[in-house]
């Protein structure tokens, strides 16, 4: 009686979370499915609300469009091909990481440049410093 | 003497440089829709479909049936709060009579979509129902509503995000419009 109680609290206590998934779950058919899925919609971010990534939106478009790449997984697409899918409509706005091209060179490579540039002053100013006679360290003074 | 002078100015010139690029940064972001997407699509074809009209569901409608003139497409969905909104100018331009206003209805249900026409009126020449989505992730939208001018050779050549408005038709689409047509 007890038991039978049990069971049925228990799937009162179920009722909400199916009234709230407004579509049905994505299922996977196995592990490394899912691990795929899960690595290539972290990467992509959602063009609705453009602050959270595909994995984490609840908009309508960002629903739809981790079932698409279910399904262009599915199909036998790879990472590059989906990623591809989803510029073409969306524009190179959709990967956090943008691709490596002439046009984002600056954008890549910007930061080790102005390290080097950081480092080579600095150098720079040292070795004018330790030419400078102006403050030995040890002055031969008597005491 | 003219070094050291020289090593004086060097911050003041690095500040000011900074101050430029953060002024730089501002100015660009000044845009109230800077946060909409550039279309990937305009000055391309329209991305090809087959889809069902809402109306007569047995009937489908290809984008090669509606090339010959331009048409506007508009991405609505009976749950789209700010289709509402954008409802009344998009009725005012339809029955303007200035080209076809056809509907582009987003994953609703087909009940819905029926009934909130039939509450706010039906502007469109006509509704196509994308049940599935496919054809609106094709167009590249992102959120409803959003409007579509398709030449008459199937080309897409602007693209609205968000509610229109009656200053966005006057002072965006009709110039595009007017691009269209051969001069008189």
């Amino acid at each position: 009686m007890k038991g039978v109680l049990l069971a049925a609290l228990l799937c009162l206590a179920c009722i909400p979370a199916f009234a709230q998934s407004g579509d049905a779950p994505l299922r996977f058919h196995d592990r490394a499915e899912e691990t795929r899925f899960h690595a290539l919609v972290s990467e992509l971010r959602c063009v609705m609300c453009q602050n959270q990534s595909l994995a984490d939106s609840n908009a309508l478009v960002a629903r739809e469009l981790r079932s698409e790449v279910l399904d262009l997984m599915r199909q036998g697409k790879s990472d590059r091909q989906i990623e591809d899918f989803l510029v073409a409509r969306y524009g190179e706005f959709v990967l956090y990481k943008p691709r490596v091209e002439t046009r984002t060179w600056l954008l890549w490579f910007g930061p080790a440049l102005l390290l080097l540039g950081g480092g080579l002053a600095l150098a720079h100013v040292l070795r004018r410093h330790r030419g400078d006679k102006a403050l030995p360290l040890d002055e031969p003074q008597e005491w | 003497m003219s070094t050291l002078r020289a090593s004086r100015w060097l911050p003041l010139v690095v500040f000011a440089l900074l101050a430029a690029l953060l002024a730089a940064g501002v100015w660009l972001s000044r845009k109230p829709d800077r946060d909409v997407l550039p279309s990937t699509l305009i000055d391309k074809p329209a991305p090809g479909f087959s889809l069902p009209v809402l109306h007569e569901p047995g009937r489908l409608v290809t984008l090669d049936q509606l090339k010959g003139a331009p048409f506007l497409l508009n991405v609505w969905g009976s749950w789209c709060p700010s289709c509402r909104i954008e409802h009344p100018v998009v009725t005012r331009f339809a029955e303007s009579k200035r080209l076809r206003v056809i509907g582009l209805d987003w994953k609703d249900e087909r009940a819905d979509a029926l009934q909130w026409l039939e509450k706010f009126g039906n502007p469109y020449w006509l509704v196509l129902a994308d049940y599935d989505g496919r054809t609106v992730i094709d167009l590249g939208v992102a959120a409803a509503p959003e409007t579509f001018l398709v030449d008459a050779d199937g080309i897409v050549r602007w693209k609205h995000v968000g509610p229109l408005t009656d200053a966005d038709i006057e002072q965006q689409l009709l110039p595009q419009l007017a691009k269209l047509e051969p001069a008189p």
